[in-house]
């Protein structure tokens, strides 16, 4: 492939590329219904919702990554099908992704014409015409780096930069980014908008995925919400306001979708104060007590997990006081808080909590294998004790306790690691995004659970980025933002307005 | 611990016993008690080092050293008794056994601490002890004139017809069973090399489980260094060179997992002893020592390859239909 051939797109106003009528399901969730839109050449749009509103469904269909059950992504009037990521490139539709996939130990060179490398007539990579080429695309982006730099010597802005530059080399008409300054610090920002308007000025139509509102109002032209896979509103960023598009975001009854568990709370279980670290968190300080659920909101990357992950002892606090019962806790190491009482279910269950070539009995018992020792060794009809009461409770599917992990679905190897951190016997649980990735029938039995583990006196933290489960869950809610809790809510005087306001700092802003 | 391995292990069992038995037909005296007994005291230091090494292996490791500190630990022993002859035994092998915790240490350290991948740091032990062998007798080697009779003989007791070698591997194998299956450790060991983030999570350290297997490792090369010179009856600088290949080699034919978290101490056992029966049947069957690598190896290879297979066997039981059977199997 060579780069002259890939410019199928008109530039120079106009719809460069229109979504009409996509739907798309999984199994258990409808994630994309009936959604069209148009993005123009030389505009911004910015695409915003809630997690799991569809905008990642849309991106991986504009990026060939799913394709659509219904309706057809019109790209220049034409009606296209991306079989593979490869269509959609040569579509000229290329996206920028919160986390850059490249390759750390190339040239910028090298990761800018990846897969489409100038060749000789020999057959050789051309070095001296890629190079080139790419010092050209630099300079037209104003990059302070150069062809031959190692990537993994860039800062994230810079490998932003490279991966712009990519789409550039492919003559892109279409660039998606997606939370692109999630990483940025603020000049590192400036740069990205200085950027973006020169790509609008080229007449490329550029997609604006944020959930920060006053980026919104500074980069975008038009604006399209998203809502539980609908689109909700679309229109001139000139003619909304915060507020409006906060309440297009969240717009519905939440209160109602979960019944909320009637649970006698009692007394602090755990109280921490002042919790921070250098670069992460500071200041974290709240009392849980028994028999309460207690939401920690956010956006991604709020600090929220990072924060917990203190608590439990995988990082080191540089300031703060934790206080387990009364007594002021020494927490170094996640063994500590085990043994101090604290379980932490992490977020991502299977990567980060299923040890698949081992056995479901020794999975469960994994994090509480001290109660276990009879004289010296480990007693294996005390740990299947546990393990049985546990599988039955949590309903796990599997032909016996000793079948490997890995050979079980992945929604079972998921209740095998949440009965592995049951069977710590915690005092305080936190539960790092408990149905991510769960189909809505599963939601529902996690949730009811979450309400039965208050119920028998467990103290519950529950961080979600999900705001109807954090509504219909807890009794308090702490709104983190950029690293510092900025509003305490409590269940029956907020509304998710407020919430989502105090998440995407739309107070400060205004 | 799971199904397929059982059948892994079963598998090689039944092809060391079919080579075994072809091995026979073509030379009878190789399937004579006297012979097996041989070939199983002949195995045995390979055995120990293999455990050793699966131990390492289960965390994600390496140890490349570990000949090279059963040579070390073997000449300094040889060198104690050069002078003081007449010391118990057990001075002997206890000096042994210091030198390579010693040197196990080390390497712990190393990876643990400096967080040095162990196939590095153990590539550059392997050189240093071996160079220490040099520097330490100054080239020289010590003979078996030179040992002494109590350091000698040892390893040549026999009980039930077995020598001290063989009751010794026996024991380090039930010790090492032990610790993996019945520990709060050893458990950690299988849970940081099958996915080292969960363990994490667990409270398991990773540190201070790699100091642990290097210096066991450590210890039983340093054991190992002992019976090898007092059997064979010299120390010198190269003794078990390039010994510590045919060690991995036993593991990975026991079904030990390069990548982590995969091995069992009967495995183990069986990887050694079909390199036994190996190395012991090629000269029997009158071929020459230039074959007998090109053989060992490609046999290895073929091993590798059933095993690689098998692994691949792993499938998800979520139909119902599959979900019945496999517990109806049971």
């Amino acid at each position: 492939m060579t780069l002259s051939n890939a410019s199928p797109l008109p530039h120079g106003g106009g719809p460069v590329l229109s979504l009409e009528h996509i739907s798309k399901s999984f199994p258990g969730v409808r994630a994309l219904r009936d959604v069209s839109f148009v993005l123009n050449a030389g505009e911004v749009t910015a695409l915003i919702g809630e997690n799991g509103a569809g905008k990642s469904t849309i991106v991986k269909i504009l990026t060939g990554i799913y394709t659509p059950d219904e309706g057809e992504v019109r790209v220049g009037g034409a009606p296209k099908r991306f079989a593979s990521p490869r269509d959609s490139w040569a579509s000229g539709i290329a996206a920028i992704h919160q986390e850059t996939v490249m390759f750390d130990e190339l040239s910028v060179a090298e990761n800018i014409f990846m897969g489409h490398m100038p060749v000789t007539a020999t057959g050789l990579v051309d070095w001296p015409l890629m190079r080139r080429r790419a010092s050209e695309l630099l300079k037209r982006i104003d990059a302070d780096f150069g062809p031959d730099a190692k990537l993994k010597q860039l800062s994230v802005a810079q490998k932003h930069m490279v991966e712009i530059t990519r789409a550039l080399s492919h003559e892109a008409g279409v660039i998606i980014m997606d939370e692109p300054t999630a990483a940025l610090s603020r000049n590192e920002i400036d740069d990205l908008f200085r950027i973006i308007a020169q790509l609008k000025a080229e007449g490329r139509a550029v997609v604006f995925i944020s959930h920060k509102f006053d980026e919104i109002f500074r980069v975008a032209d038009a604006f399209v919400c998203l809502r539980d896979g609908e689109k909700v509103g679309s229109g001139r960023i000139a003619d909304v306001t915060e507020a409006k598009l906060v309440s297009l975001m969240v717009g519905r009854p939440i209160d109602q979708v979960f019944p909320k568990r009637d649970i006698a709370i009692g007394g602090t279980v755990l109280k921490v104060e002042g919790l921070s670290n250098a670069t992460e968190f500071a200041d974290i300080s709240f009392e849980l007590r028994r028999g309460e659920i207690l939401g920690f909101y956010g956006l991604v990357g709020a600090g929220r997990s990072e924060a917990m992950q203190c608590l439990f002892g995988m990082t080191a606090p540089s300031k703060g006081r934790v206080m387990l019962n009364g007594e002021p806790l020494a927490i170094s190491s996640p063994g500590d808080a085990i043994a101090a009482g604290i379980s932490y279910v992490p977020e991502d269950r299977q990567d980060q909590g299923a040890v698949l070539e081992l056995g479901i009995r020794e999975n469960v018992t994994l994090a509480s294998l001290a109660a276990h020792v009879k004289n010296l060794f480990l007693s294996r009809p005390s740990e299947l004790q546990d393990v049985r009461k546990l599988g039955k409770r949590l309903d796990v599917r599997a032909a016996n306790w000793e079948q490997r992990l890995g050979e079980l679905s992945g929604g079972n190897q998921q209740k095998v690691v949440i009965a592995k951190w049951l069977a710590a016997r915690p005092k305080v649980i936190i539960l790092d995004e408990p149905t991510k990735g769960i189909d809505v029938g599963s939601k529902a039995a996690v949730h009811d659970f979450i309400g039965e583990l208050a119920e028998e006196g467990l103290a519950v933290i529950l961080v979600s980025s999900e705001l109807p489960e954090i509504m219909g869950l807890a009794d308090r809610v702490l709104v983190m933002q950029e690293g510092r809790v900025v509003e305490e809510f409590i269940r029956g005087s907020w509304s998710a307005e407020d919430i989502v306001a105090a998440a995407t700092g739309v107070r400060k802003a205004a | 611990m799971s199904a397929i391995l059982k059948h892994r292990e079963a598998a090689l069992a039944a092809i060391i016993l079919a080579m075994v038995a072809a091995i026979g037909a073509y030379a009878p005296a190789f399937i004579s008690i006297p012979n097996i007994v041989r070939v199983l005291n002949d195995t045995s230091i390979l055995a120990m080092l293999a455990l050793a090494q699966m131990m390492v292996i289960l965390t994600r490791g390496i140890d490349l050293s570990t000949a090279s500190a059963l040579a070390l630990a073997g000449m300094i022993s040889a060198s104690l008794a050069q002078y003081h002859p007449d010391l118990p035994v057990i001075a002997y092998i206890g000096l042994a056994i210091a030198v390579g915790i010693l040197l196990g240490l080390i390497n712990g350290g190393l990876i643990a601490i400096l967080g040095i991948p162990p196939i590095v740091v153990t590539l550059g032990t392997l050189a240093v002890y071996r160079g220490m062998i040099v520097v330490y007798g100054g080239g020289n080697q010590v003979n078996a004139s030179e040992m002494g009779d109590t350091f000698q003989s040892f390893p040549k007791l026999t009980l039930f017809g077995f020598s001290t070698l063989f009751w010794i591997m026996l024991a380090v194998a039930l010790a090492v069973w032990l610790f993996l299956t019945m520990t709060r450790t050893g458990r950690g060991l299988y849970a940081v090399g099958g996915n080292p983030v969960a363990a994490r999570y667990c409270g398991i350290s990773l540190p201070r489980l790699e100091i642990l297997v290097y210096t066991i490792a450590g210890a039983i090369s340093g054991l190992c260094g002992y019976l090898w010179v007092s059997r064979y009856g010299v120390a010198y600088s190269e003794i078990a060179s390039g010994y510590e290949l045919t060690v991995i080699a036993a593991c990975v034919i026991g079904g030990v997992s390069i990548a982590g978290g995969v091995g069992t101490v009967a495995g183990t056992l069986l990887g050694a002893l079909f390199l036994g029966v190996i190395v012991n049947a090629l000269p029997v069957m009158q071929v020459t020592p230039f074959w007998q690598m090109a053989i060992s190896g490609a046999v290895i290879l073929a091993a590798v390859v059933v095993n690689a297979r098998a692994e691949k066997r792993g499938v998800k039981l979520i139909l119902p239909e599959a979900r019945r059977a496999a517990g109806a199997a049971k």
